[in-house]
């Protein structure tokens, strides 16, 4: 197989574009085996997720809605990972940048969307950076463990959420019902982002993927993006390079959690209109702030490979739901399909990888071995 | 075996010894010698390259036979062959004319075959001992036998010649001291045969010489003897045969007394050496780089540099001779701003540069060519046209206003690859991917392109072949000749002693003493590397 690969570099490339979707359905067959095991026909049950997922306009929006702020974060996942740190802060970035956009959103009630809009999702960036940056400081100055304090992070912004929303920005008919449901007013209607087509998907589907294209273009095209990666590959010789390390690594999480909280601001002025809470984090995010980890690394840790990978993310997680709905399989059960996908997503991606390795050393051998002949000595 | 040696005093042990060589099939060590070992037809392939090609080679009980060629010749693989570490296509090896099957270290060390690796395979926190037993069944089952080991190395270390306390830690040793337990531990386990890998390459020219000693004993004693090295002259000096290895071909095999070393050069590299690089007359009148009194720390946060002054000018190459680890490393680190300096000043020209970042100091016109080109010098990971302009991707005009002007990219690394004749498949190959004289190459180019005041070279040309180490030579030349100030840190002697204009010496973190380079001798920089100070200096 190597051999052939290497005759044929593009058929070589469509397969390594191919494997994840492979590893995908690999994991769909286990699913299927489980499935029997719960006296379900598994093609009836795969069925129903294909329809959930794609079967109508209507299940076609609500899979890009789910894919929006899982693209997102993959994002946010994506530059932390190419500078080196590791954001397991999705969640906590996503829960500031929601609440600081909210926050906006009620202050101004009656001024027009168009000034408001692009406000409150700028104070969702920011915000969502302000939380990365935290970690980001001591990581940089004090060698804090950046897995740790993000996952801190992320219980400091639930109970501060959850505070916020039960006392100060709670909606003030909850308290004259004194039903306290902890939720903000709905916003304002002019707040809303426009709808695409007449379903719930709304613009911030298309800020997401316009986001992955400026993400790819800052990583790849500028200055800072150039000294992001080379921090994140080797700190040593970007010290020796002049590059201010410390720096950068706070940058790198700032700008990490900046694009988790632009996903918190979008899910509250394209989806809920409003900010809520179950007491966990989970109730708002749908843990997106941990699933787009995955979907960064479904996409190889690359911005615009992120695009498909979210998409076919929210498509699962959409009709995976209405699947358990038909089949009347647990819940526990989805929980653990998409297990199953994330394992074999990775461990193919492994795979590859070192079959690449390998491929990549044949070649450069011959290509050298080529070059030299040619250079005159 | 152990029948053969019982405990004999040293004035016995030499008429012994002597005898034995005339009449025995034994080794002072009491194991049987191998008196000829054949490697015939070893055909090695990796991916995409022939490592060797149908390569004989052999040696015989009591003579020293020299394995010499360059980097990537297949000196190591056809070493590792013999060690078992690898397989090989085609061919067979022979010990005493039978024909065995090498699978495994473990196989190499029963067929009597001892390795002594460059990099020595011991554990500093053990005891010699506790080393030379590691991986050993012990005589007494669960239990250690340490004793009966030591009273074994004593035993050993009397019929060799090689000093050493099996009691001691290794980590208290000298290097010199390390590699006579390396070879303690290749007789403990039988070797009749000891393939030296580099063995010259950390020693001082002094403990070069006591090694040699050893060496030569052991060739009298019966010991069969392959010595792996690009240094030539020490082939000269101590083989009875060499094998000159081209592109995993043996390119030549002769008696060391047929050869010269310019004939060896010229069968390593294939073609004329070049004349050492002609060093012009320049002005050497500007103090570029000046140190007073500077101090750092090492990595264990203490003192690594006690106190280091001297005045680099324009136009000369100043050497910094030392064995390694005395210091080199923070030196280098010091004045280009990536250690804390805790007392002292670096000055460039007017500018004091103490405590200045990185940036502050590249863009003063300082270059570094760094120790470890891989890890601090180039990012392996990215492309040769990324790492071009790794220390000015802020600078027109390879970016303006923020984004990468990838024309000018390009360019200048189209231009940097065919000045300094890089090998490499393209700009775009990650470096990862290109051999270490090419890596050393683009270092250089990089850091040469930006035309420095002063070049910082740490150990320039080490790992390199011989063709890339007389390029790097010619280039530090070349920069010299248009009146840059080169601090030329390297361990190699006779590179310090062939560039230099003038000569100082650290040990132990401190300048021992400075010597001109016209007037200075191997021997006495010996001397000065080992801590001894010069009498004038006391």
């Amino acid at each position: 197989m190597q051999a052939f690969f290497i005759r044929h570099p593009k058929v070589w490339r469509a397969f390594d574009i191919l494997l994840p979707f492979l590893a995908t359905l690999a994991a769909l067959g286990v699913g299927a085996v489980m499935l029997m095991a719960f006296d379900a026909n598994p093609v009836v049950a795969y069925g129903a997720l294909l329809e959930g997922a794609f079967g109508s306009t209507n299940a076609i929006a609500d899979t890009l809605v789910k894919a929006t702020p899982l693209l997102l974060v993959a994002l946010g996942i994506c530059i932390a990972f190419r500078g080196g740190v590791i954001n397991i802060g999705g969640e906590g970035q996503l829960v500031l940048g929601a609440l600081a956009s909210t926050l906006v959103g009620l202050t101004f009630p009656d001024m027009p969307g168009y000034l408001i809009i692009p406000l409150a999702l700028f104070v969702g960036f920011l915000a969502g950076g302000f939380w990365g940056a935290i970690p980001g400081f001591l990581k940089a100055y004090f060698n804090v463990n950046e897995i740790l304090s993000t996952i801190m992070m992320n219980a400091i912004a639930v109970q501060g959420m959850n505070y916020l929303l039960k006392e100060p920005m709670i909606d003030p008919v909850q308290l004259e019902a004194a039903s306290r449901i902890p939720q903000t007013a709905r916003l304002s209607a002019a707040f809303d982002l426009p709808r695409l087509v007449p379903t719930r998907l709304h613009l911030g589907t298309a800020l997401a993927i316009i986001a992955a294209i400026l993400v790819f273009i800052f990583l790849w095209r500028t200055v800072v993006g150039y000294r992001i990666r080379a921090v994140g590959m080797n700190a040593s010789a970007s010290r020796y390079a002049g590059i201010n390390v410390p720096r950068n690594i706070v940058l790198a999480l700032a700008l990490s959690g900046a694009f988790c909280g632009l996903a918190g601001a979008i899910q509250v002025f394209g989806l809920h209109h409003r900010m809520f809470t179950d007491g966990s984090a989970t109730g708002f995010t749908g843990s997106a702030g941990f699933n787009g980890i995955v979907v960064a690394l479904f996409g190889q840790l690359h911005p615009l490979g992120a695009i498909p990978a979210s998409f076919l993310f929210g498509a699962l997680i959409v009709g995976a739901n209405k699947l358990q709905r038909v089949m009347q399989v647990p819940a526990s059960f989805i929980i653990a399909l998409n297990g199953l996908v994330v394992v074999f997503v990775v461990s193919a991606d492994y795979w590859r990888r070192r079959m690449a390795r390998r491929r990549e050393a044949e070649v450069v051998s011959e290509e050298l071995i080529s070059s030299e002949a040619e250079v005159p000595t | 075996m152990r029948g053969h040696c019982p405990r004999i005093s040293a004035q016995e042990s030499i008429f012994r010894i002597q005898f034995m060589v005339e009449n025995s099939e034994f080794l002072p060590s009491g194991k049987p010698k191998i008196s000829t070992m054949e490697m015939r037809g070893i055909v090695k392939r990796f991916p995409g390259v022939l490592a060797n090609d149908q390569v004989d080679f052999d040696v015989q009980s009591g003579e020293m036979h020299a394995l010499l060629g360059e980097n990537g010749a297949g000196k190591s693989t056809l070493m590792r062959v013999l060690y078992g570490l690898y397989q090989p296509e085609e061919g067979e090896i022979l010990i005493d004319g039978t024909p065995v099957k090498i699978e495994s270290p473990h196989d190499a060390i029963e067929a009597g075959i001892g390795m002594i690796h460059q990099h020595f395979m011991l554990v500093p926190t053990l005891t010699v001992a506790e080393n030379v037993a590691l991986g050993l069944p012990s005589t007494r089952g669960a239990l250690t036998d340490l004793d009966n080991v030591s009273a074994r190395v004593l035993e050993l270390a009397e019929l060799y010649g090689l000093q050493v306390d099996p009691d001691a830690y290794v980590w208290q040793l000298a290097v010199g001291q390390q590699q006579r337990v390396e070879i303690i531990k290749a007789l403990y386990r039988g070797a009749a045969l000891l393939i030296l890998d580099e063995p010259t390459a950390v020693l001082t020219p002094q403990e070069v010489n006591e090694l040699f000693v050893t060496l030569r004993q052991m060739m009298v004693d019966g010991h069969a003897l392959i010595f792996i090295s690009h240094k030539l002259q020490e082939v000269m000096d101590i083989c009875s045969r060499v094998t000159v290895l081209r592109d995993g071909r043996v390119v030549g095999q002769e008696p060391i007394d047929q050869v010269t070393k310019g004939t060896l050069a010229q069968m390593m590299v294939g073609r004329e050496l070049q004349a050492k690089p002609e060093k012009e007359e320049t002005e050497q009148e500007n103090v570029r780089l000046a140190l007073r009194d500077v101090w750092a720390d090492n990595d264990l946060g203490t003192p690594g540099l006690h106190g280091v002054s001297f005045d680099l000018r324009a136009g000369e190459i100043l050497g910094v001779a030392g064995v390694s680890g005395n210091g080199q490393r923070e030196l280098a680190q010091a004045i280009n701003g990536l250690r804390d300096i805790t007392k002292g000043s670096v000055k460039a020209g007017e500018r004091d540069l103490t405590g200045a970042s990185p940036a502050e100091i590249i863009e003063q016109g300082v270059s570094y060519v760094p120790e470890e080109r891989m890890e601090d010098g180039m990012i392996k990971e990215f492309t040769v046209a990324e790492n071009l302009i790794l220390r000015e991707v802020n600078k027109p005009p390879f970016s303006r206003g923020g984004f990468l002007n990838f024309r000018a990219i390009s360019r200048q690394s189209e231009d940097l690859i065919k000045q300094f004749n890089v090998k490499t498949p393209s700009k775009d190959t990650p470096v990862k991917n290109l051999s270490g004289g090419n890596i050393q190459k683009l270092l250089l180019a990089r850091e040469l392109s930006r035309k420095p005041k002063v070049i910082v070279a740490a150990q320039p040309t080490r790992g390199l072949d011989i063709g890339a180490t007389e390029y790097v030579h010619q280039v530090l030349t070349d920069q010299r000749a248009e009146g840059t100030a080169i601090l030329l840190i390297s361990e190699d002697l006779d590179e310090i002693l062939a560039l230099s204009d003038r000569i100082i010496v650290i040990y132990e973190g401190e300048i021992m003493g400075e010597v001109d380079a016209g007037e200075a001798d191997p021997e006495q920089l010996g001397l000065l590397m080992a801590g001894v100070r010069s009498q004038t200096g006391e």
